[in-house]
């Protein structure tokens, strides 16, 4: 009997008409494409994008030169050289090099900065037009810093009362 | 002397452009469409860049491929190589030649208008068979066998199709054919109510015979590549797709007119040709009809694809042999007992 109505079924089209009812239904569906330079997705405050170091408000970099990052690092994408800073004597890089193709945006060495110094932004649209453009030195790192500043403060401080 | 030189041959020559040109720009705007509508179906977007709405991006994709290398696989038959593409264009175009748009518009009211068709639909496969053997690679020779297998056999099954229409309508001429569905009953009238399985029978196989989808194992992506045309690039494959998007709105079109009763309005008889002139040439028939109706098949082709799965091969090929070709056979004697007997009123403008 069941092989019957099977083959009835099926002599009938129904359950192909069922498909393209569903197909029909789905065709006025609202769309889920983001149209991506004209719309962009809400992004977390904790989003981990590109680097950055972060000075005070009175200008003087945050870094002590404490390696704490380069040594957490999973990636090895940090290189930190250090020496005392020729007019006052202080503990400051000498070098600060993070190579973006190696590092995986763990957020590892934000998490390890004593002094909130290396943090990563939100930006996530960059590019590289040279070799070795990967490779962010330790001006860069402060440009954006400061760039942004308003930004990475804004996100940190939404983020303070969880940490 | 040149009255005589333009009425018969300047003016076919228009005519013909009068009817290539918009089905050359049909198929780019059906290109289109398919690519909307599939995208609609699969809750994206579609192209929408290119042009407003990206209405453009046909043409993009045409200026694309016209621009490209035409490359010659080796050790293929050149001659072969280059005609296979024209031979699948040409009949697609052909057939158009005996479609009636309207109660006189068309190009050659020629009274074997569906043997015509049926012989031009025909002559299509041999462009598949030849593009698949010349192009000297296993994968085109095995989309060229599965495709010229199954639009064989479904040929059988859509000229049993047109059989029945033949015996109800008393006339191969597709104008005929279109008058004797004209009655007093509205959309009742048509062909698709008598013949009703042998219309769903015809379009499908008429899917089959354009090789889409489900029908589509001539291209089979993920087994043979692309099948027939594997080979092929720029202008060449450029003109095996407007074959077969050609083709696809020529079935459209000849379901319309075979069963759904071609520019005839579907109110016809229950609107009376006392209302003021447009909407009285509107409501009782004009072309405009023919276009919707072809455009709904047309859709219906969009949809059948976004709906289903491809066939397996040997299912395709029982659905041909074992479930079409005998009930298109019988519902012949259904068809020819309903005319014997007077069941169906055929109109009488023919």
């Amino acid at each position: 009997m069941s092989r019957v109505i099977h083959y009835f079924k099926s002599l009938l089209l129904i359950e192909l008409f069922q498909g393209m009812v569903l197909t029909m239904r789905y065709m006025f569906k609202p769309k889920y494409t983001m149209r991506y330079p004209m719309e962009h997705i809400p992004k977390s405050n904790r989003f981990r994008g590109l680097h950055a170091l972060r000075r005070y408000a009175n200008g003087e970099e945050r870094c002590i030169a404490c390696k704490l990052c380069e040594a957490v690092c999973p990636a090895l994408a940090i290189t930190i050289d250090s020496a005392p800073r020729p007019s006052d004597g202080q503990r400051r890089t000498t070098r600060y090099d993070i190579d973006l193709f190696k590092c995986i945006y763990c957020g590892f060495c934000e998490e390890s900065c004593p002094v909130d110094s290396i943090v990563e932004t939100s930006i996530h649209e960059y590019h590289f037009e040279h070799r070795g453009e990967n490779v962010v030195t330790k001006a860069k790192l402060l440009a954006i810093g400061d760039r942004f500043e308003q930004d990475i403060a804004a996100a940190r401080a939404q983020d303070a009362a969880y940490r | 002397m040149g009255a005589q030189l333009f009425n018969q041959l300047l003016l076919p020559i228009l005519y013909i452009l009068c009817i290539a040109v918009p089905v050359i720009i049909a198929v780019a705007m059906f290109v289109y469409w398919e690519r909307k509508v599939i995208g609609w179906m699969h809750v994206r977007m579609g192209p929408n860049k290119i042009g407003p709405l990206g209405l453009l991006q046909a043409f993009a994709d045409v200026a694309k491929l016209l621009f490209k290398e035409v490359i010659l696989p080796t050790s293929a038959n050149k001659f072969l190589y280059y005609l296979a593409p024209l031979l699948a264009l040409v009949p697609a175009f052909a057939a158009w030649a005996v479609i009636p748009f309207g109660d006189k518009l068309v190009l050659a009211n020629v009274n074997a208008g569906l043997l015509y068709l049926l012989a031009m639909t025909s002559l299509g496969v041999y462009g598949i068979i030849l593009a698949g053997w010349a192009s000297n690679s296993r994968y085109a020779l095995l989309g060229a066998m599965r495709s010229a297998a199954q639009v064989i056999s479904y040929e059988l099954a859509m000229g049993l199709c047109l059989v029945c229409v033949l015996v109800l309508a008393g006339s191969l001429n597709l104008t005929d054919i279109v008058h004797a569905q004209a009655g007093g009953k509205g959309f009742f009238s048509w062909f698709w109510l008598p013949l009703l399985p042998v219309f769903v029978i015809y379009f499908i196989s008429g899917v089959a015979e354009t090789n889409r989808a489900p029908f589509d194992v001539a291209e089979g992506e993920s087994e043979i590549v692309a099948g027939f045309h594997v080979e092929y690039s720029g202008s060449a494959f450029a003109i095996f797709f407007l074959a077969e998007y050609a083709n696809m709105i020529l079935v459209s079109f000849l379901a319309s007119v075979l069963f759904l009763g071609g520019w005839l309005s579907p109110l016809q008889g229950w609107i009376h040709a006392d209302a003021p002139g447009w909407i009285n040439w509107i409501w009782t028939g004009g072309f405009i009809w023919l276009f919707i109706k072809a455009f709904v098949f047309a859709f219906m082709f969009l949809w059948f694809r976004a709906s289903f799965p491809r066939y397996r091969y040997d299912q395709i090929m029982r659905l041909g042999w074992k479930v079409f070709i005998p009930i298109a056979i019988v519902w012949v004697l259904v068809a020819g007992c309903m005319k014997y007997y007077g069941v169906v009123s055929i109109g009488t403008g023919g």
